[in-house]
């Protein structure tokens, strides 16, 4: 019995009402237990009181709710029909360029804006970094089709690979940079063997279980990885080997030193924006140059019909790996970078929670959508910020935004999907691919 | 002979889906596969591609055998299906879906082979960068089609493809497959349910029941035959 109304677009008051004291109904079935008893403390002894005003207010508050809810939601639609049919001209693929080109701008400029503004710099950091894993697992999910919920085992790969490498032999960033990608790469190889001919849930149950088997071990094997205390004093990357000390080693140059600049801690930071600007960058480029081989188009066919792309010959085996090695790659050097900037990680930093953001900026961007990965990264890395007033009710804020966002564009930001061959280029496509 | 298998059997698990099958498709031919839903058609045609695979009997195909040849390599030797349901990729453009079919064909053919097919369905060329999801029923099965013909198949296979079609376009895609072969000389193994059609349409015909192969012969003879009649025509068009 579903009396609540879904999808019908004329609606008497009668109908809304009826709607709305149907939700009233369902949050007093829910209300008693979770708002209506409350246990409180009394000499020791936990007794059970009832608070019926407060499980009134929630009632009418979900009923009023409800009721505004459903008539604003009419109101958007009704006006979505009215208007006139005209041949819509898809303007998406320009707007696109040029949001996207106001992007970059606006990212190369901020450090300009914000060079005293340590927080500012550190937040638009942390975007990059979600902003690049985006892009990575974007190749698997995006494109490919493949539903990944382990993906922070491979930034975790990434990390402790430099991390390790560090500790051990002493290798810097720049060194440890492309043996840590192989190395995530290869994980992803190695995952992506016994799951080829899982799909869909299946694929996301044993990818999950594959991300926390990673953290398990990097917790357990404590000769390997320090387990929970994790690894410290991991050196900060260095601009063609100047370092950003204060006091570098005699001898030597730093950075400050070097120019001639008064030593200032804010010439890292910005330091590490770039770097990771940079990183992210390079890794869009590769992708959306990927995404135009022969190899992209195969992740995107496979994502559609996969019995289809058996049957046109293709490899769906090389194709669902290649697809899992580089987006693994692409994790492991965000995971470089993180263990570089933090200078400690522990398996702490490599929780489901962390997978799970990442999925949903690739969802939230609109699956396969480059430019929709950025915005959706602005959003839940900036949201939770934002809510750090509203404290204990910022994931209740987060989660919020989530549902409106899902509402209002159910396919995701930016949903239209840029072809990868054009009409006038028939003849030039013919020859490469 | 381009295609020959002989005896053979496929199974899904524990069911048993051909039991011992002898199909022929001389160069040149249009041969059709009829039966009811359920008959083993479509296993039929997959079992060339090894999904499932022969679990006894031959398949040779321009003379080698390819019964133990793994899929993906089956199309390189010049085999091109048209799968049952079409299955285009429905968020590629049309033009994206055209090159998927060439996926491992010498790019050097692909303007020739796009401008081939762009001439038998002019209606993809005035489509090209549209959403293959967005077409129609019909377009979308002269789409897959194409695609199949990307790959310059010698032997091409067709599950279905009037299901589900409007009549008018069940009507061209049988002309389309007739022009194909006397146009283009291309051997055709067609499945359909559509019995009337594709035996008016094919030189010879097999009819599939239950995993076996109860009647074979010119599509004239089966059109005529009494058991075909009754089974496959009786109360149809
Ligand atoms: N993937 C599958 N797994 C198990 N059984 C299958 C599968 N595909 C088909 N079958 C069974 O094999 C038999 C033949 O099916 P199919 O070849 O699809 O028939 P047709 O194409 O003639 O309608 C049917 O009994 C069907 O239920
Ligand atoms: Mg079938």
């Amino acid at each position: 019995m579903s009396a609540v109304i879904i999808a019908r677009h004329a609606r008497t008051p009668a109908e809304r009402f009826k709607d709305a004291a149907w939700v009233g109904f369902v949050a007093l079935l829910l209300g008693i237990p979770m708002v209506g008893l409350t246990t409180v403390d009394q000499g020791g002894a936990l007794t059970v009181q009832t608070r019926f005003g407060m499980l009134g207010a929630f009632v009418g508050a979900s009923f009023v709710g409800r009721f505004i809810f459903r008539w604003i939601m009419d109101q958007v639609r009704n006006r979505r029909a009215a208007k006139p049919a005209v041949a819509k001209v898809d303007r998406t693929p320009q707007a696109i360029k040029v949001i996207g080109w106001a992007v970059l701008g606006a990212s190369i400029a901020l450090p300009i804006a914000f060079s005293e503004n340590r927080y500012v710099i550190d937040t638009a950091t942390t975007v990059l970094i979600y902003v690049m894993l985006g892009w990575g697992l974007n190749v698997v999910v995006g494109l490919a089709g493949l539903l990944d919920l382990g993906y922070v085992a491979f930034y975790a790969v990434g990390a402790y690979t430099y991390a390790l490498l560090f500790s051990h032999f002493g290798w810097t960033f720049w060194e440890a940079l492309p043996v840590a990608g192989a190395m995530a790469a290869t994980f992803g190889i190695l995952l992506g063997y016994p799951i080829l001919r899982l799909r869909g849930d299946y694929l996301a149950i044993v990818t999950l279980g594959f991300g926390e088997i990673i953290r398990v071990i990097l917790v357990n094997w404590t000769e390997l990885s320090n387990g929970p205390n994790g690894i410290g004093s991991i050196p900060r990357p260095t601009l063609f080997g100047l370092p950003f000390d204060r006091n570098p080693t005699e001898g030597t140059q730093s950075f400050a030193t070097f120019f001639g600049l008064e030593f200032s801690g804010m010439h890292r930071i910005i330091f590490l924006y770039y770097l990771i600007l940079v990183l992210a960058l390079l890794t869009n480029v590769f992708v959306s140059r990927l995404r135009k081989l022969p190899v992209g188009r195969a992740w995107e066919a496979l994502r559609e019909d996969e019995i289809a792309c058996k049957a046109m010959g293709m490899n769906v085996t090389n194709v669902k790996l290649s697809a899992f090695a580089i987006g693994a790659m692409l994790g492991g050097f965000a995971g470089v970078f993180f263990a570089a900037r933090q200078g400690f990680i522990s398996p702490e930093s490599f929780t489901f929670t962390e997978s799970a953001t990442i999925l949903a900026i690739v969802v939230l961007g609109g699956m396969g959508s480059q430019l929709g990965v950025v915005l959706a990264a602005l959003v839940l890395v900036l949201l939770p910020e934002l809510g750090r007033n509203f404290s204990e009710y910022r994931m209740l804020l987060f989660g919020t935004a989530m549902v409106l966002i899902m509402v209002w564009k159910p396919s995701g930001l930016l949903a239209s999907r840029e072809p990868t061959i054009r009409l006038n280029k028939a003849t030039a496509a013919g020859g490469q691919s | 002979m381009m295609l020959h298998m002989e005896g053979v059997h496929a199974h899904y698990g524990h069911i048993h889906a051909l039991r011992g099958v002898d199909v022929t498709v001389q160069v040149g031919e249009i041969v059709t596969l009829i039966g009811a839903n359920g008959a083993g058609k479509s296993t039929l045609m997959m079992s060339l591609f090894g999904k499932p695979g022969a679990s006894s009997g031959r398949i040779v195909f321009d003379g080698e055998d390819i019964t133990r040849v793994p899929s993906h390599l089956i199309s390189r030797r010049g085999i091109a299906i048209v799968p049952e349901g079409r299955r285009i990729f429905p968020r590629m453009t049309v033009m994206e879906n055209l090159l998927m079919g060439t996926a491992f064909a010498d790019p050097a053919n692909f303007n020739a082979d796009i401008k081939r097919v762009y001439a038998m369905f002019p209606i993809l060329e005035e489509r090209a960068a549209q959403r293959a999801g967005t077409l129609s029923g019909g377009e979308q099965q002269m789409l897959a089609i194409g695609r199949a013909l990307m790959s310059r198949p010698k032997l091409l296979l067709l599950d279905e493809p009037s299901l589900g079609l409007a009549p008018i376009y069940i009507k061209r895609i049988f002309q389309i497959i007739r022009e194909l072969n006397t146009e283009h000389g291309m051997t055709v193994l067609l499945v359909e349910q559509n019995a009337h059609h594709a035996l008016r349409c094919a030189h010879r015909g097999y009819v599939l029941q239950h995993g076996e192969i109860v009647l074979a012969g010119t599509g004239q003879e089966l059109l005529a035959s009494e058991e075909v009649r009754a089974a496959y025509l009786e109360g149809g068009h």
